[in-house]
């Protein structure tokens, strides 16, 4: 295989495996995406600017990224809390804690969204709480926002977690003797160290909610211009059978997400430079 | 050390002085209270609130939810979705593993990143490329049409978006792994005469055997799971083409939450059984 | 700034990790606490630091308690074996930390931070590394920059733990011998934490010799070599041989056929074990109406000045090590396998 850099190696299996890959990459994932963008092309730009700019779409826009921003600021938050009770302090049930979070990754959307509904609902356990203060929880925005905030708070804990624990005690110990107290070591040497895993998790988070669909729907109320998220609407298209009216939106979040993942893939690379640096 | 005795006047240990680098006791124990505080609203009642809703009704109504003609049909179609995507994404994932971590060459880091890109997709968008491709009106539409076959609304759409969102969970896992382990066992197997199958078999997977299985337990549960790329290619045609998410769905929009949630219950159930397996592998993995 | 730690206790589960121990550091010394691996040097390192608690005893900075004192108030430069920099941080910044950290009405100017921070630079011979990060350092520079920081805080007392542990031959010799010299231009109060005899005897005014939580000794570098008190700090300060004989007035009677050889220890009459260094052991050719233990030569290896001879006793016993002179050994021309008598000049001797 000519592509291979090594001059030489023994094993076997190089173009099969890769040729295989590539095939099934190509299949699955890479052709059936292209379709997106080839099926834009059906369109001219004023139309397609028209489709992905109507202020429908721009309040669905407005929902999908600042509640998937805001409940990434709360699991950013909330997961180094998370992060840091679970690999510092002993407290009982901490072990069925620490399974626990991954729940969100394992309970399907659809039974997330049915729960939170539930609960948040004005007669729901915690949506009654709230109730008597009109703040309504669940068919509201703010429902959108407790969704995605569920949906995304293990990635935070996950990519922070394994940093503190790697992270020497001696770094502490040294602040402690130059006279730092606890506050001034955790803000100038535990989280400049954390930094990086922190927007790591906090991109990760937001990157799953702005495509999030199975979670939101069930307890966003899915009122046009209100609490529609963009996923919805492109349903809702394609229900139409507006094709690529759903297409053209599919291709504005496709884009996003891209940028995403290369900022993902950077801001990943800058927090194995900063662990490996001794 | 000798002396392994305990001596009863260290039992009780006078502290006078918190460790250098800990925090005071009341700190920690608002911050253990405010962390549980946050996983209890969002992770811990809303679990505990599937099984109270299914159950609510009494045993009687959850048990003719589950046992329901539409409700097995979904649990078939579940499971016949996974059992056919799980092994193709499983292969596939070795196979990637393989070229990935055993050899060089340019693009690798390129075609790492294509691996990942069905995570940063959304999932109703997972849904709508299928459509796409092999709806009426996508680029293989007429053709099936003309040769009466059917991708979209039908068991083989549900099962391509199933493929795609589940793509990248075993590759993922192994391709870190058996780039840490590198290629000296795998030489010394070829040395010593094994074919590249032998080495794979008795070398190569024996050696990632939780890390695979890790992935497989992952990309089962969302196999099983997925909602919003399965219900774009669905169809919702009852006890044909919905899955057990699916079926969850149609039976909450039309007010019967009491099935509703016992239908819920057992993916929830499914999702306890797959935090479980994941806690016991990555002991396993530990070792 | 004297330290004094008085019947300091410290367990880690059932481990005695300290065990009863008490010690007096003199102002302005330089102490090495020295020990093999678990014997409780760095524990009792971390306790007069503050980095660890005690379970009972007390620490005394300049007679006052500071027992109960928080390592941050009790103005200790700890430097650590890895040297723990901030790896996110310049080394200016670095070196600076201690001062920025300071209430606002005691934190420095700007204009003086910067100027302490060059000081201390130039001190350590690194002002021109200021600038750089801490993994773009070797390894004997970034632990002269941990000391710079240490010394920011302008601390009472200087705690090093194993400072060139983690470094390799050549440069831990030169960082010895510069740390001996800033010592003696700054006399302040140090202790330092080693498991190397050679470390603690060349560069420290007096060793504190620590096993399984207590201390052993406590003397100048020649009073503990010259006169350990038992075994283990003999054994511990350098190599030696063991043979088990009787004591008789200032004689022992060692081997099976009771060779006497001058002693001086503990014992006055009785069984005793007799330890002899390399460099006190005599090879000489056999002849009539001369007194030693027989022995084959089993290997020579000549290092540098010396040349190591590795003996095997005839009554079986367990093989002898002799350091002879170069020029000594050229006399002798051994050659492995020949028959030798052996005689230590001199043992010392503890109770069997």
């Amino acid at each position: 295989m000519s592509l291979a850099l090594r001059r030489h190696t023994v094993l076997p299996g190089f173009g099969i495996a890769l040729g295989f890959t590539l095939l099934y990459l190509s299949l699955i994932v890479l052709i059936p995406l292209s379709a997106t963008f080839l099926k834009t092309f059906s369109l001219t730009w004023e139309a397609f600017w028209t489709a992905v700019t109507a202020p429908r779409v721009l309040a669905s826009y407005r929902l999908t990224f600042g509640a998937s921003f805001l409940a990434a600021g709360i699991n950013a938050v909330f997961g180094l809390l998370v992060a840091w009770v679970l690999v510092r302090y002993r407290f009982p049930g901490k072990r069925i804690v620490d399974a626990f979070v991954d729940l969100p990754f394992a309970l399907p959307t659809a039974v997330a969204g049915i729960a939170l509904a539930a609960v948040y609902s004005t007669n729901g356990w915690i949506g009654s709480l709230f109730a008597p203060y009109g703040i309504k929880i669940a068919f509201t925005p703010l429902g959108v926002l407790v969704a995605l905030t569920f949906i995304g708070l293990p990635f935070v804990v996950r990519t922070v977690q394994p940093v503190l624990e790697d992270l020497e005690p001696e770094l502490e110990e040294a602040a402690a003797t130059l006279g730092a107290s606890r506050l001034q070591t955790f803000a100038k040497i535990v989280f400049p160290t954390l930094l990086p895993a922190l927007l790591t998790g906090f991109a990760l988070a937001f990157a799953r909610a702005i495509g999030e669909y199975g979670s939101v729907i069930f307890i966003a109320g899915n009122l046009p211009m209100v609490s529609e998220i963009t996923p919805l609407l492109i349903i809702t298209k394609l229900e139409q059978y507006d094709y690529a009216g759903a297409t053209a939106l599919a291709v504005v979040m496709l884009l996003i997400s891209f940028t995403l993942l290369l900022i993902i893939n950077l801001l990943q690379w800058w927090a194995r430079r900063r662990r490996a640096a001794p | 050390m000798t002396e392994a005795v305990l001596d009863p006047r260290f039992t009780l240990p006078v502290r006078t002085v918190e460790k250098a680098t800990a925090e005071p006791r009341w700190v920690r124990l608002v911050l253990i209270g405010l962390a549980l505080a946050f996983l209890g609203i969002f992770l811990f009642v809303p679990l505990a609130a599937v099984f109270y809703e299914a159950l609510r009704k009494g045993v009687g109504v959850y048990w003719q939810a589950v046992i329901e003609p539409d409700a097995l049909a979904a649990v078939r179609l579940t499971l016949l979705a996974a059992a056919i995507s799980v092994p193709l994404n499983l292969v596939f994932g070795v196979a990637a593993a393989w070229a990935i971590a055993k050899f060089e060459f340019r693009g690798k880091n390129l075609l790492i990143t294509l691996i990942d890109l069905p995570f940063s997709v959304s999932p109703v968008i997972a849904g709508l490329i299928f459509v796409l491709v092999f709806g009426l009106q996508g680029w293989f539409g007429e053709w099936l049409r003309d040769h009466d076959l059917k991708i979209i609304f039908a068991v083989p759409g549900i099962v391509l978006a199933t493929i795609f969102v589940t793509f990248p969970f075993v590759a993922r896992e192994l391709i870190p792994l058996m780039q840490a382990q590198g290629t000296e066992e795998e030489e010394a197997a070829v040395v010593l005469g094994a074919s590249g199958w032998q080495t794979l078999w008795r070398v190569t997977l024996p050696n990632v055997k939780w890390g695979l299985l890790y992935g497989v337990i992952l990309s089962n549960a969302r196999a099983m799971g997925e909602f919003g790329a399965v219900s774009v290619v669905s169809g919702h045609i009852r006890g044909l083409t919905n899955t057990l998410p699916l079926h969850v769905e149609i039976l909450y929009n039309e007010y019967q939450f009491a099935a509703a949630f016992a239908t819920a219950s057992l993916l929830a159930l499914l999702a306890l059984v797959t935090l479980v397996l994941k806690v016991w592998v990555e002991r396993r993995f530990a070792d | 700034m004297s330290i004094e730690v008085k019947n300091v206790n410290r367990r880690f589960g059932s481990f005695a990790a300290l065990d009863d121990v008490s010690l007096e550091v003199q102002t302005g010394e330089l102490l090495a606490l020295l020990g093999p691996s678990g014997s409780g040097k760095t524990t009792l390192l971390r306790v007069i630091a503050g980095l660890e608690t005690v379970d009972s005893g007390q620490v005394l900075f300049h007679g006052e308690d500071a027992t109960s004192q928080h390592v941050r108030e009790r103005r200790v430069g700890f430097v650590f074996q890895h040297y723990a920099l901030f790896r996110h941080m310049s080394i200016f910044e670095n070196v600076a930390f201690g001062l920025r950290v300071r209430p606002k009405q005691e934190r420095p100017s700007e204009s003086e931070i910067r100027r302490k921070v060059m000081e201390l630079l130039e001190l350590v011979q690194l002002d021109w590394l200021a600038d750089r990060y801490p993994h773009q350092l070797s390894g004997g520079q970034r632990q002269r920059i941990a000391l710079a920081r240490a010394l920011a805080v302008e601390p009472r007392v200087l705690l090093l733990d194993e400072p060139f542990g983690a470094l390799d031959a050549k440069v831990r010799k030169e960082l010895r011998t510069w740390l001996r010299r800033l010592h003696d231009e700054m006399h302040i109060t140090s202790v330092f934490v080693t498991h190397d005899q050679d470390e603690a005897l060349e560069v420290s005014d007096r060793v504190v010799v620590m096993n399984e939580g207590r201390i052993q000794q406590v003397g100048t570098p020649q009073e503990v070599y010259d006169h350990p008190v038992n075994a283990f700090v003999y054994q511990f300060l350098g190599n030696v041989n063991l043979f088990h004989g009787r004591m008789d007035e200032g004689t022992a009677l060692i081997g099976p056929a009771g060779l006497p050889v001058p002693a001086h220890g503990e014992v006055g009459v009785g069984a005793a074990v007799a330890y002899a260094r390399p460099h006190d052991i005599e090879v000489v050719r056999p002849k009539l109406g001369e007194l030693g233990i027989a022995a084959r030569v089993e290997h020579l290896l000549a290092v540098g000045p010396i040349v190591r001879v590795d003996l095997r006793p005839d009554d079986s016993g367990a093989p002898i090590h002799a350091e002879i002179p170069r020029d000594q050994a050229a006399h002798l021309a051994l050659a492995a396998g020949d028959r030798v008598l052996v005689r230590p000049r001199q043992v010392r001797v503890f109770a069997a």
